[in-house]
């Protein structure tokens, strides 16, 4: 199982009492908690002990769950790259609910309002209306007020704009969605300037005097050396 | 409880593990001199996978990177903050001073910007310009040698300019500009803002066969792991004690105050050992504090005896007074021909490529001395945050903001890197009212008395934030970009941040010739007790317009060499 997997495991588990985590390594789930955030991005034992225990807790109900994932899909409809739940989206939502609580009232509390209001209009919770009619609440509440800051606008704005919000960073943060964006870095390379089509699109070029001053790649491993005034010599 | 006493006896107890710390540690145990290292935080060593975080994805943690953990983002390698559980500071007044510490061997130089600036001639000597603050009693003449000798020892990147107050050093080659940062060149040219290659210390060249060259990820806040960019353990501390060096570490141990003998002549510090909570002391014949410019003012204020009652070192009643931290405000642009940009690795250095440094006469001017210009932007890799209010720049398209569904696909594509910033760090003037000392009435969770500040920005730096806000604009404008944001208002401070929030505090144990206005003298050396040195930002008279590390590099060299000269002649 690669890392990512066992990441994924590791909120299912969290989710779903820890089955499918146990099922694939046959270990128990505090053991594997250790290894996998140990070596997985730098933790200081302080900050491991936070992650295990937000992790061991759950704080949206199932039928909350529900309504964020189906929130979600109408946010980022699902693509060739795949979907939100593909890119954990759920999972980070429940994780940042309990790191962040200030979080808490404004999410719960808007999915209830949410179900309120499509009680009032169609007679059934939000995750029940078709998607017209879901798509018809969200018309009215995905649009802010231009003339007003965000701690103007109405709560249903409010609280739309914030899951919006952690469903579009959650989706670009994962691994499908850095894709989708086409981030290219992260990775050991060479810088060796902007590639000349694009200076050529934006009807700009180096000028010659400073990149005469700047480093040339084929020498990078070459020791650096100096004479005394302090010129490279290599 | 008993305090536990060592029986070692070292030739030098040095209390801190950052530039000013493992520069001492380098020279002095490359000298041959038994050294003890005392550090808060814990060892760390950015090749340690374990502690590593730099090439980590975002989705390799549940918070994708938020700064709920850590305040500049969970991969950011700063053990530490503005707020330390357990560690509290108090404030006089309406004072709103903000205290960054980080607890870790290599303190802060595992996570900073690498801006390396050299003092200028005229940085040192202020006073005769504007006759505000006081001179240093040294000249960049004094230094030049050993900033010299800092360019070869760890490496800076840079370009021969022959600027009268930006001088130059031993570079190696800059990184070429990046996009957004050619737009600068080009908005900023027209308002002859002088641009030149940054100076930043990551190895572009390799430098010795112990250390790796640059790979361009654009993480050296994350440290890096082949030791491409100056951290102080990674190229002071382990190549000292790779050398054949006699360096112990003591981790986890937070310096409480430095002891003294009968005749008031330190004799080392004692601490406490943070995993077993019992004070321990540890002997040397000298002392060196390098602890951060606050934490050695609150180590010598705290160290009261009857030799020493007001504290040590602070006969002058000094110590902990001319408290600065550079001026801080920052801008950021929208530039709508950089939207739908081709995708490509432009991660860089980590860190600007290009920067502006201060290019006017204060004398036409209604603020008495100069700030320089970073720059910031790109395509860089998704964090918490991405994507937050996708499409509110729609406003100045007069498209309709906000929405959902596949239309905000298109415009996180669309506005991906489009939005740049510049940040202006500036001088302020050292006031002996700016202070920072020892609230009576508290301790942190180690029983040692925490500090209380004072300090109030003049209209000097804010009319100085004032100036930086009208030169954003004026560039943005000739770049061809949309202003983001309303310009602060006087009541605002212009956007000038609170102090400390710059992370470049400075001043409190200043030099000078005369005992009764300064705490050290030239060579850092407390006044009243020749066995002890500070090695840190605290001996900086002025902090200039630069980034204090290579001048705290330079100076704790110099002062180290004293140190090897004085024990041969016996003076210490």
């Amino acid at each position: 199982m690669d890392r990512r997997e066992s990441i994924k495991s590791l909120f299912l588990g969290s989710l779903i009492g820890g089955l499918a985590l146990e099922s694939c390594v046959g270990e128990n789930q505090q053991e594997l908690n250790t290894k996998i955030w140990e070596y997985q991005y730098g933790r200081t034992p302080k900050e491991k002990a936070t992650d295990e225990r937000i992790l061991s807790e759950s704080f949206f109900l199932s039928h909350e769950l529900k309504s964020i994932t189906v929130l979600g899909h109408l946010v980022l409809p699902p693509n060739e790259n795949g979907n939100i739940e593909d890119a954990g989206v759920p999972e980070f939502i429940e994780f940042m609910a309990k790191d962040y609580p200030n979080f808490q009232d404004q999410i719960r509390g808007g999915l209830m309002n949410l179900d309120h209001d499509s009680n009032s209009l169609f007679g059934k919770r939000f995750i029940l209306l078709t998607e017209e009619q879901q798509k018809s609440i969200l018309d009215k509440i995905a649009f802010p007020d231009p003339e007003l800051s965000g701690s103007e606008q109405t709560q249903p704005i409010q609280f739309f704009s914030l899951i919006k919000n952690l469903i579009m960073t959650g989706y670009f943060t994962s691994e499908i969605g850095i894709k989708e964006l086409g981030y290219a870095g992260n990775i050991p390379n060479v810088w060796n300037g902007v590639p000349q089509h694009v200076l050529d699109d934006h009807g700009l070029e180096y000028d010659p005097e400073w990149i005469a001053k700047c480093i040339d790649q084929d020498k990078r491993n070459d020791t650096a050396e100096w004479d005394s005034e302090g010129n490279l010599i290599t | 409880m008993q305090i536990i006493e060592s029986s070692k006896i070292y030739d030098v107890v040095i209390v801190g593990s950052g530039a000013g710390g493992g520069m001492a540690t380098k020279v002095l145990a490359d000298a041959g001199l038994k050294v003890a290292v005392v550090e808060a935080g814990p060892h760390f060593d950015p090749a340690n996978p374990e502690q590593q975080t730099q090439l980590k994805w975002p989705y390799e943690s549940p918070r994708r990177g938020a700064n709920t953990q850590r305040v500049f983002g969970e991969f950011d390698m700063a053990y530490g903050g503005w707020e330390l559980e357990g560690e509290p500071y108090t404030q006089v007044g309406d004072t709103q001073f903000d205290w960054y510490r980080s607890r870790m061997l290599g303190g802060r130089t595992n996570h900073w910007g690498r801006i390396s600036l050299r003092f200028g001639p005229r940085d040192f000597k202020g006073k005769d310009r504007d006759g505000l603050g006081e001179n240093w009693p040294i000249g960049y003449d004094d230094l030049k040698p050993y900033y010299d000798k800092v360019d070869q020892l760890i490496g800076v990147f840079g370009s021969k300019e022959n600027l009268p107050n930006e001088p130059d050093g031993f570079f190696l080659p800059p990184p070429k500009p990046r996009l957004h940062e050619l737009y600068y060149i080009k908005g900023a040219k027209k308002s002859n803002v002088k641009v030149i290659p940054s100076r930043l210390s990551i190895l572009t060249k390799r430098i010795n066969n112990d250390r790796g060259v640059c790979f361009y990820c654009g993480q050296c806040n994350r440290s890096c792991s082949v030791y491409a960019d100056f951290s102080s353990g990674s190229c002071l501390i382990f190549p000292a004690q790779k050398s054949g060096g006699q360096v112990d570490l003591y981790v986890d141990s937070m310096v409480r105050e430095v002891l003294v003998n009968e005749e008031g002549k330190a004799t080392g510090v004692s601490y406490i050992n943070k995993k077993d909570r019992t004070e321990n002391k540890i002997m040397g014949k000298i002392v060196i504090l390098a602890a951060s410019a606050c934490s050695s003012a609150r180590i010598l204020l705290n160290s009261k005896s009857k030799q020493h009652p007001n504290g040590l070192g602070n006969n002058s009643n000094m110590v902990g007074k001319y408290l600065h931290d550079s001026t801080g405000t920052d801008r950021m642009a929208f530039v709508p021909s950089l939207m739908n940009r081709k995708r490509y690795n432009e991660d860089g250095v980590g860190g600007m490529h290009i920067y502006s440094p201060w290019w006017l006469d204060n004398k036409k001017l209604d603020f008495p001395r100069g700030y320089h210009i970073e720059v910031w932007g790109g395509m860089g890799m998704p964090s918490y945050g991405t994507g937050f209010n996708v499409n509110d720049l729609n406003k100045y398209l007069g498209i309709k903001v906000g929405g959902y569904g596949n239309p905000l696909r298109e415009d996180i594509q669309k506005f991906y890197g489009s939005v740049m910033g510049m940040s202006g760090r500036g001088e302020a003037i050292a006031r002996e009212d700016n202070y920072c000392e020892i609230d009576p009435t508290k301790v942190d969770e180690f029983g040692i008395p925490v500090l209380r500040f004072n300090y109030k920005w003049s209209d000097f730096e804010r009319n100085q934030a004032r100036h930086m806000h009208n030169t954003f604009e004026e560039i943005i404008d000739n770049m061809g970009g949309i202003v983001l944001g309303s310009k602060p208002t006087e009541k605002e401070n212009y956007g000038l941040l609170n102090p400390g929030r710059i992370i470049h505090e400075v001043g409190t144990t200043r030099m000078g010739t005369d005992p009764k206005k300064s705490v050290v003298n030239e060579f850092e050396q407390l006044h009243d007790v020749k066995n002890v040195f500070i090695v840190d930002a605290g001996p900086f008279v002025s902090q200039a317009d630069k980034n204090p590390t290579w001048t705290i590099l330079a100076l704790a060299w110099r002062t180290s060499d004293y140190i090897i000269q004085e024990l041969k002649k016996q003076n210490i």
